[in-house]
């Protein structure tokens, strides 16, 4: 079986002793390509991860591999397709773009960088045709400056900059947290399409669980460095596993009538950085189910089913599974095997 | 209380206009605004970036600089007239009367001062004639209320977590029990749990003062979760107001329809409605309505005639030609 993107036991420690990412290992299957969200709260190392799968930051412990090769270790021509096949669309829609360029740089430079086109009417047709694709209109979005477009409309570019790449994996930071509500939905279509219809793989980072479950197929959920929970994103989402998954969906406010939030109780939310560094669970300090084991020990993943591990000792009675092969779970409903 | 006609309104908006005089024109950012809020309510102001929400604000607060200027209507607080007192009387209003917390509040803080003193500088500049004690008392009152141990008075602000940041910043807009408190967008920095929680305590303190709240922000889960009444501006008018019941199940304007419909709701997963085309500038606004070339109901008189906004059901308006035929009762705007 081959991997898009792997990380193995992955740590990465800031100088200063933040442990962003603590011993986080997942694939991406290279014959499945689907949506998988990273969630977590500010803090929780779901950009470092970004920053690791794109290369802009080596891990301290572990390995970060494309297509079976370590990342720090990519030269000549498999840097190039590394750099061309891996694409990110970024948060701040605003911050991308040099305001003294017109739009149409980011996308001539890397259509240059990589000759992707013979002619430069080529090069144009290759450019109108991602922008149709995300839903602009050429003649209304090339040739203009920056500030002349709208945050939805400077997103959609970057996403369609992604895309005219022929991109097989796609980072996206927090797509859509600085768009409009009604923007959002045409921005993570998009990107659902861009799955579908290219078959890119996406790495959909985010804080906001309400588009994760819209968008993704399956959520990997993260808490100061450690994954708490994962698997389909829909039992994750309706039927949440871990105390500090339950937490977070409690406190989703949903635009529905119908679902109060915050039936349950939170927990001293004061901020213990060295928590991270303890032995035990990183959420025991404010876990309502906590035991004396957690305190202590670090809980493995647990497989509540055949879709879904959670990193709790709630359900120790279970199969527990390696982390290593958390990315089996990613995968269109074969069992995932539950070693003893 | 989800029935906001009840009561005398503490604030009366009345067909506020606000413009901005720039180079490359007017900036109309809010047209003709007027509703009313009552003691003890929570409106929510929801709208896009650009659609005037924040505009709105800042000119509850008189805070419009130039080039900008509050170019018409009334503002009432209680039985004041905000538009006509002077500079110095407005400034004493602000903070005791009418509070605001700003968007992205926690960058606000001073980074050199304690937060004590941050807390202290607001009723210092009231001129209250407090002794320290009662101001030692007040400060640890206000902290208190927000949820903070007394102690983080005496902190700076880097050595505080965002939420408490956050809540620092209410608290500072609470100390002097203002009888309107408008928050923008509070909550758009932190995660959900710490929102929940951040929420919670402007819910409580705003029960135990009796004060109005007036909540803008573009995250419609949080107005479902946290209003009573729902206004929703587009392109520096406001297209409808009701309670938030009535705005989420029977929106009247098709924006508000179409917002609606765009979010993401459990049990619809992978269906995405996004509102197509771009909200128009604010300095080059179409004739009639500002919503027609992106209205799927457009009629040919939303090209000319700009709609009124009115009451086409029991408290609940809207400014949209589709109901003009029915208005329950015009004039009367809440």
């Amino acid at each position: 079986m081959s991997h898009l993107l792997e990380l193995r036991n992955v740590t990465k420690v800031y100088t200063g002793g933040t442990k962003a990412m603590d011993d986080i290992s997942f694939s991406v299957d290279a014959d499945k390509r689907s949506i998988i969200a990273v969630a977590g709260e500010s803090g929780s190392g779901k950009t470092t991860l970004g920053m690791m799968a794109l290369g802009f930051l080596d891990p301290s412990q572990g390995q970060v591999l494309y297509k079976g090769k370590s990342l720090p270790d990519l030269k000549g021509a498999d840097l190039a397709a590394f750099r061309r096949e891996v694409q990110a669309v970024f948060q701040d829609p605003f911050a991308v773009y040099n305001p003294f360029y017109k739009v149409d740089h980011i996308m001539e430079v890397p259509i240059a960088n990589f000759k992707l086109a013979k002619s430069k009417a080529e090069a144009r047709r290759m450019m109108e045709d991602a922008l149709v694709s995300v839903g602009l209109r050429p003649e209304e979005t090339l040739g203009r400056f920056p500030h002349q477009l709208s945050g939805g409309q400077r997103q959609r570019l970057a996403v369609a900059r992604a895309l005219m790449l022929r991109p097989e994996l796609l980072v996206a930071d927090e797509p859509v947290s600085m768009v409009d509500a009604s923007l959002r939905a045409t921005i993570l279509e998009t990107l659902s399409k861009l799955n579908k219809d290219l078959g890119v793989t996406i790495l959909y980072i985010t804080h906001d669980l309400t588009t994760a479950y819209h968008v993704s197929d399956y959520i990997i959920i993260l808490y100061r460095g450690s994954v708490m929970e994962a698997g389909d994103v829909d039992a994750v989402i309706s039927d949440p596993k871990h105390p500090y998954t339950q937490l977070l969906i409690d406190s989703i406010p949903w635009p529905d009538l119908q679902r109060q939030w915050g039936q349950q109780e939170i927990i001293s939310t004061d901020e213990d950085k060295s928590v991270a560094s303890r032995t035990g669970c990183k959420f025991a300090g404010r876990c309502p189910h906590v035991m004396d084991k957690c305190k202590t020990q670090r809980p493995p993943l647990y497989v509540n089913s055949d879709k879904q591990v959670a990193a709790c000792f709630l359900y120790e009675d279970m199969a527990s599974m390696p982390g290593e092969e958390l990315g089996g779970l990613f995968k269109p409903r074969a069992a995932v095997a539950a070693p003893k | 209380m989800s029935d906001g006609s009840k009561g005398q309104a503490v604030l009366r908006v009345q067909d506020l206009d606000v413009q901005y005089y720039t180079d490359a024109g007017v900036v109309y950012a809010n047209n003709q605004v007027s509703f009313d809020l009552y003691p003890k309510e929570r409106l929510g102001l929801v709208g896009e970036s650009g659609s005037g929400k924040s505009t709105m604000a800042l000119a509850l607060m008189r805070m419009i600089h130039a080039p900008g200027k509050i170019a018409g209507g009334s503002l009432k607080l209680a039985d004041t007239e905000l538009t006509t007192l002077t500079e110095e009387q407005m400034r004493l209003m602000r903070g005791s009367e009418i509070a605001y917390i700003p968007q992205g509040a926690m960058n606000s803080l001073n980074p050199v001062m304690q937060v004590r003193d941050q807390l202290i500088d607001t009723m210092e500049d009231h001129n209250l004639n407090l002794t320290g004690a009662q101001m030692d008392k007040l400060v640890s009152d206000a902290l208190k209320a927000v949820e903070l141990d007394p102690s983080v008075g005496q902190m700076y602000p880097h050595e505080l977590s965002g939420g408490m940041k956050q809540r620092v910043c209410i608290a500072i807009a609470i100390v002097m029990t203002p009888k309107v408190v408008i928050a923008d967008e509070p909550t758009s920095a932190l995660d959900v749990v710490t929102q929940r929680q951040v929420m919670q305590t402007i819910g409580r303190i705003q029960q135990e003062m009796g004060s109005a709240v007036i909540l803008i922000g573009h995250d419609m889960g949080l107005m479902a979760q946290f209003v009573d009444r729902l206004a929703v501006m587009y392109a520096g008018s406001l297209v409808e107001l009701g309670s938030v019941k009535d705005t989420f199940s029977d929106p009247l304007h098709p924006y508000t329809q179409m917002l609606i419909s765009s979010l993401p709701v459990l049990g619809k997963r992978g269906i995405f409605k996004g509102i197509p085309g771009i909200t128009p500038l604010l300095r080059d606004l179409p004739p009639g309505c500002a919503f027609q070339d992106r209205c799927p109901q457009a009629l040919p008189v939303c090209k000319t005639v700009s709609p009124a906004y009115e009451m086409h059901k029991p408290s609940h308006w809207a400014a949209c030609h589709l109901y003009e035929s029915a208005p329950v009762k015009s004039g009367v705007k809440a």
